[in-house]
């Protein structure tokens, strides 16, 4: 058969989101951004919010966020996303507002403006990529690096005594009365790609219906800040990571 | 219309000007001797009225990233504090100046360094006009003198912002701040529609359109040689500012042998010590910078080519100073007089050190 006879509209399956553009993306092969960069792009273009939506992009891997989909975008200093939201949703009521920060720029650096703006409520969605490392500056301990784990700063493993525990930022954020989704998602498998994108979609959802701020925390893979081929990636994670950040919705009200 | 003369503080003013102005949001958090520019902003509610949002935020680092956010929306944002929180927001400030940003920051100083004290001082002035924030940058700066200037300086402020996209500061003090004067309030102006912004700033992200690419506000640019290019654009925008925005006052300069240079409420006490000086018939007048940046140098280069001496007078130990004897380039002597630590000069003592000084 010839394969051009197959290119035809009725047997299209899937089809990369119009939202996306063409440009070369900077993430690692294996890393899960690129698909969660997806799932947001498809998310807008569903719910037809393309010139409504505003992104906050944040310091760290996902710097160049705004390079990759088509939409109005300001780039934060370091951990400031929540408070640029915050500002661009107080001024701009009816625009869909998110950010999307690593475990280093929501957890460490910009703890008090992701807790504020949490407890403000602010009608916003944060999107929390949570690969318990410092990507993109080559693999420092991150806030969410787990015990023993090694890392450039932590070259004998992360000694809990002296370097502090892992940092389960949304468990505080669940109990904050301006929260109203803090859920844990993963891009692991097929069926977790597809239950993430309910719950960003809900998360977006939830920021227009004035419910408060929704928390999408995508625990993730970083296969080269872990050393790691991507398939040995997926399932460290599965067996390391999912123990201390357990999968599932901590609050959806 | 009538005019509206009311009596009230600088701060109180610089609120008041604010919502008649149409500014869109206010992020603050409070630190004397300031906070009655957010107390009156939630006095006002004028969210109620102009649809002005008023946010007290969770820090000043907050608050900054807050107008810089509004800025980018094209939306007239400010925020104002004291030294210790301006300190604060220096990072904020570089990362408007590299997106080139408008917005207002007001600096109501006070004593330093460090957590210092409460009282009124100009310590801040190399922070503002040099840097404070990391990278080559400027920050239009103005000196109000009086409660009037402080109400009237929140329009202009705005207007050369968004002329330039580039942050403005009113850098001003506990005494102006604090200090109750007539003021006559300024005209009320309608805030922008998004219509009239999206005019006015095709650049701001309010969403991206079918007609256009989609606008990113950043300053970031890993290629040194795009970021060469930004920072020349940057450079040949900061001249253009300093060809164009000078202001300056000149008060019995004419006539002068000597020339005090102060700024701000530094300046209020230079007129009484000109009366002073006079009535002892010695010939003195005052340059009073209004723009600390772009500085008056043309002007003062050219009265060293007239006058015996100059002396700055400021509430710190000696900043200014510096930018008035690069002006003056060697033709006259220039010195220094200050009081430090939140004390205020009294004109006794200004002129005392001007005979000092001048060896009059």
């Amino acid at each position: 058969m010839n394969k051009d006879l197959l290119i035809s509209p009725e047997n299209l399956v899937y089809t990369k989101p119009e939202l996306m553009n063409d440009n070369h993306m900077h993430y690692c092969p294996g890393c899960s951004h690129g698909v969660v960069h997806k799932l947001i792009a498809e998310i807008i273009q569903e719910l037809g919010m393309q010139e409504k939506t505003i992104g906050i992009a944040p310091v760290g891997c996902a710097v160049f966020a705004y390079n990759y989909i088509d939409i109005d975008w300001q780039e934060a200093a370091h951990g400031r996303a929540p408070a640029l939201a915050t500002a661009t949703k107080r001024l701009l009521p009816d625009r869909m507002v998110f950010t999307y920060q690593g475990d280093g720029d929501l957890a460490a650096i910009g703890t008090a403006e992701t807790i504020h703006a949490a407890n403000r409520g602010e009608n916003i969605a944060i999107i929390f990529i949570n690969n318990g490392i410092y990507g993109m500056t080559g693999g420092q301990m991150a806030p969410t690096t787990l015990k023993d784990m090694k890392t450039s700063t932590s070259p004998e493993g992360r000694n809990t005594q002296t370097m502090g525990n892992p940092l389960k930022i949304l468990d505080l954020l669940a109990l904050l009365d301006g929260v109203c989704l803090a859920t844990r998602v993963s891009v692991h498998t097929a069926a977790a790609v597809k239950k993430t994108k309910r719950m960003i979609r809900l998360a977006f959802e939830n920021s227009m219906a004035g419910k408060g701020t929704s928390i999408v925390e995508v625990v993730s893979t970083c296969n080269s800040g872990w050393k790691m081929t991507p398939a040995q990636a997926n399932d460290w994670m599965v067996e390391n990571m999912f123990p201390v950040y357990p999968i599932g919705d901590l609050k959806n009200i | 219309m009538s005019e509206e003369i009311a009596l009230m503080k600088g701060n109180e003013a610089i609120a008041h000007a604010a919502i008649r102005y149409g500014v869109d949001g206010y992020f603050g958090y409070p630190i004397t001797p300031q906070s009655e520019i957010i107390e009156t902003l939630m006095e006002e509610a004028p969210w109620k009225t102009t649809g002005m949002v008023v946010l007290q935020a969770e820090s000043e680092v907050s608050a900054i990233n807050m107008v810089y956010a509004g800025a980018a929306c094209g939306k007239y944002a400010m925020t104002s504090s004291s030294s210790p929180g301006i300190s604060l927001k220096q990072e904020g400030i570089s990362y408007m100046a590299g997106a080139e940003l408008p917005a207002l920051i007001v600096n109501v100083q006070r004593g330093g360094p460090g957590l210092g004290t409460i009282q009124p001082s100009q310590a801040d002035y190399f922070q503002t006009v040099k840097g404070g924030g990391h990278g080559d940058y400027k920050l239009i700066t103005l000196a109000p003198n009086s409660v009037q200037e402080m109400a009237d300086f929140v329009g202009l402020a705005f207007d050369l912002a968004f002329k330039y996209r580039n942050p403005s500061m009113i850098l001003t003090d506990g005494v102006i701040g604090q200090m109750m004067e007539k003021v006559k309030l300024p005209a009320w102006r309608q805030r922008r529609t998004e219509q009239e912004i999206r005019e006015q700033c095709p650049w701001a992200t309010l969403g991206k359109t079918a007609d256009r690419k989609p606008n990113i506000i950043t300053s970031l640019e890993l290629d040194s040689a795009a970021m060469e290019k930004n920072n020349e654009r940057f450079q040949a925008k900061y001249r253009e500012v300093e060809a164009t925005e000078v202001r300056y006052e000149e008060v019995k300069c004419d006539d002068a042998d000597y020339l005090l240079v102060a700024f701000g409420s530094a300046a209020r006490i230079c007129m009484k010590t000109i009366d002073l000086a006079r009535k002892e018939g010695i010939k003195v007048g005052l340059l009073r910078p209004i723009t600390l940046w772009p500085f008056p140098t043309k002007v003062l280069h050219s009265y060293g080519g007239k006058v015996k001496g100059m002396l700055t007078v400021e509430l710190n130990a000696g900043q200014m100073v510096e930018d008035v004897r690069l002006a003056v380039n060697g033709q006259i002597p220039v010195s220094h007089y200050g009081r430090l630590g939140g004390i205020v000069p009294t004109p006794d003592g200004v002129l005392a050190a001007l005979k000092e000084k001048m060896s009059i």
